[in-house]
């Protein structure tokens, strides 16, 4: 496999509507102002593209990629569109890295969207809940909050977790989004306002749970000859990995913990895994990413983390999926303020999906572009000039992607190419 | 051959409208219904088995793996598998109770869902419990499958309460 790094990266401010704009028109936008950091880069050099979006329903357009290949000038190179449910951008990001891995592209666009206006939050909330299984799981009163809430409720009786510890998640990543321009929603919170908003599904409330939104994100990945060419700050993507799980949570047979190098046998002897509480995928994932990057202990070893937050429940799950603390310790770990700005490994620094919003065939590529602008160290230059974001000289940060209950999962280690 | 009517011709004005809540940009709501024709396929049985007041799983005909949902193949070794009838007596596993929803459940809120659990069966069943207060519901709690008199062929033909 050949190296493969990001050049540069676009996004639009996500927000609840943007009738102004179709899915083209956002797409457009966040790929323009990738290409204005990289000036030398024509549309001739690109090879192809990969165009993500989640949902047919929300789009009411199929064949939106080809749309997007077309309205991006890119027509008649090589593209393809890539689903896979909340972690389509991530798998986005990495189906890209494979077209430049395998040698068959030097440049690539990766580029993903959903426009979730279009329909009303009730009628949204159906459409996600159609990915999951329609003929047992939907029709019982198809919520993916409510399936989320049955995870936490279970993670709270195996191992203590508080309302207090999800709430901290909330507080966190929204007080990042405060410096976030292109955030939906930033806010200051205490945890007490996060306890009070209104109940969605027992114990998670509306402050836990993120916003639907309309955005665009485009990453721009090339071969490590055309990545010096073409920026002087590439960042190298280090680490690829993905993982699955039975569509249903209810699917999920006890097995053995799938054990990450720096864990062993014996702090798990009791805990049935991955039960509803973890994400099994999550973690063979982060374990086939953690073997390319060659990491030995993610906590010590990451400088940042831009996870999957949708709600503030999978973040805590996914603290200890990627083995930043033991399976059960999630909520200690924010507690700790170990993932703040400046804990030792800061999660969603930028804000998540809590506080960015979450337009699912962009929100993958948001982190990656997110990502690539903190090791690049233009975390100001990109947010008109506030710079509070920006971490002390990052080498290698993480991001995270995750569909379904669990079902699909990125990870894609990157690093400071310079 | 017929004659050419380019006078005349013209697409056909129909009293129709649209309902349009912006120009600028133009914002417009249409409709969009299907009628989808679904097939339960080889889970057939289990719904029928609803219907009869019977809940129906699946067990590994090699591996002896059981599912508390049933698959018509196992998930461990891929050996077809054998419908197994479950207790109608479990354990909840988790839960929750849902104040907001999709659309198509909206009016049903609040409703509380469960994952039910039974020893020595390797998988869980989702449905909904009723007849508790959320507050009152605990996980560990004892349920009992009840059945809808009038099935509607939906996995929510079967439904539990307090055992």
């Amino acid at each position: 496999m050949r190296p493969v790094y990001m050049v540069a990266g676009g996004i639009t401010k996500f927000s609840k509507a943007s009738p102004n704009k179709d899915f083209r028109y956002m797409v457009k936008e966040s790929f323009d102002s990738a290409m204005t950091d990289v000036p030398d880069l024509t549309l001739e050099r690109i090879d192809g593209s990969v165009v993500s979006y989640f949902s047919d329903h929300f789009t009411r357009q199929l064949m939106a990629g080809i749309m997007v290949q077309d309205y991006l000038g890119l027509t008649p190179k090589p593209s393809r569109r890539i689903e896979s449910g909340g972690a389509t951008g991530g798998m986005c990001f990495q189906n890209a890295w494979e077209s430049i891995a395998s040698g068959r592209m030097d440049v690539v666009v990766a580029s993903g969207f959903e426009t979730m206006s279009h329909v009303n939050t009730w009628k949204g909330n159906e459409f996600i809940a159609l990915a999951s299984d329609t003929n047992f799981d939907y029709p019982v009163g198809g919520f993916y909050t409510g399936y989320y809430a049955m995870m936490v409720k279970r993670h709270m009786y195996e191992f203590g977790t508080t309302v207090e510890q999800l709430a901290a998640v909330s507080v966190k990543n929204h007080k990042n989004a405060m410096h976030n321009p292109y955030a939906q929603f930033p806010a200051e919170l205490t945890i007490q306002d996060v306890l009070n908003s209104e109940m969605v599904s027992d114990p998670l409330k509306r402050l836990d749970i993120c916003v639907m939104s309309d955005g665009a994100a485009t990453a721009l990945l090339a071969s490590e000859e055309m990545a010096y060419k073409l920026t002087d700050k590439p960042i190298r993507i280090t680490g690829v990995g993905t993982g699955t799980d039975a569509m249903r949570m209810a699917d999920r047979p006890s097995r053995e913990v799938i054990l990450l190098p720096h864990e062993n046998p014996e702090d798990y002897k009791d805990l049935k895994y991955p039960g509803v509480h973890s994400f099994r995928g999550g973690r063979v994932a982060a374990k086939e990413a953690y073997k390319m990057a060659g990491i030995q202990n993610p906590l010590e070893e990451l400088d940042f983390v831009e996870l999957h937050d949708a709600f503030t429940s999978s973040e805590i799950q996914t603290y200890e999926d990627l083995g930043l603390c033991k399976y059960g310790d999630g909520g200690k770990f924010v507690e700790s303020g170990a993932a703040d700005l400046n804990g030792k490994v800061p999660v969603n620094p930028t804000g998540g999906l809590l506080a960015c919003g979450h337009p699912v065939g962009a929100t993958g590529l948001m982190q990656a572009v997110f990502a690539f602008w903190q090791l690049q160290g233009s975390i100001g230059k990109h947010f008109g000039g506030d710079d509070a974001l920006q971490l002390k000289n990052p080498k290698r940060g993480l991001i995270h992607s995750h569909a379904g209950t669990g079902t699909y999962i990125t990870v894609s280690v990157m690093e400071r190419g310079f | 051959m017929a004659d050419n009517n380019i006078r005349n011709a013209k697409l056909e004005e129909v009293e129709q409208g649209c309902v349009l809540y912006n120009l600028d940009p133009i914002i417009m709501k249409y409709h969009y219904e299907v009628d989808y024709i679904h097939s339960y396929a080889q889970d057939s049985p289990f719904f029928a088995g609803l219907a009869k007041g019977e809940l129906k799983g699946s067990r590994c005909t090699k591996c002896g793996s059981t599912f508390a949902t049933p698959r018509s193949h196992c998930m461990t070794c891929g050996a077809p598998t054998e419908w197994m009838d479950l207790p109608l007596t479990g354990k909840i596993h988790t839960y929750t109770t849902c104040y907001f929803g999709g659309q198509e459940f909206l009016d049903e809120t609040p409703f509380t869902l469960i994952l039910v659990e039974w020893p020595g069966v390797d998988t869980f069943f989702l449905s909904r419990l009723v007849g508790m207060a959320p507050e009152d519901v605990h996980i560990g709690m004892e349920v009992k499958a009840r059945f809808r008199r009038l099935s509607q062929f939906k996995p929510t033909d079967v439904y539990f309460v307090k055992a």
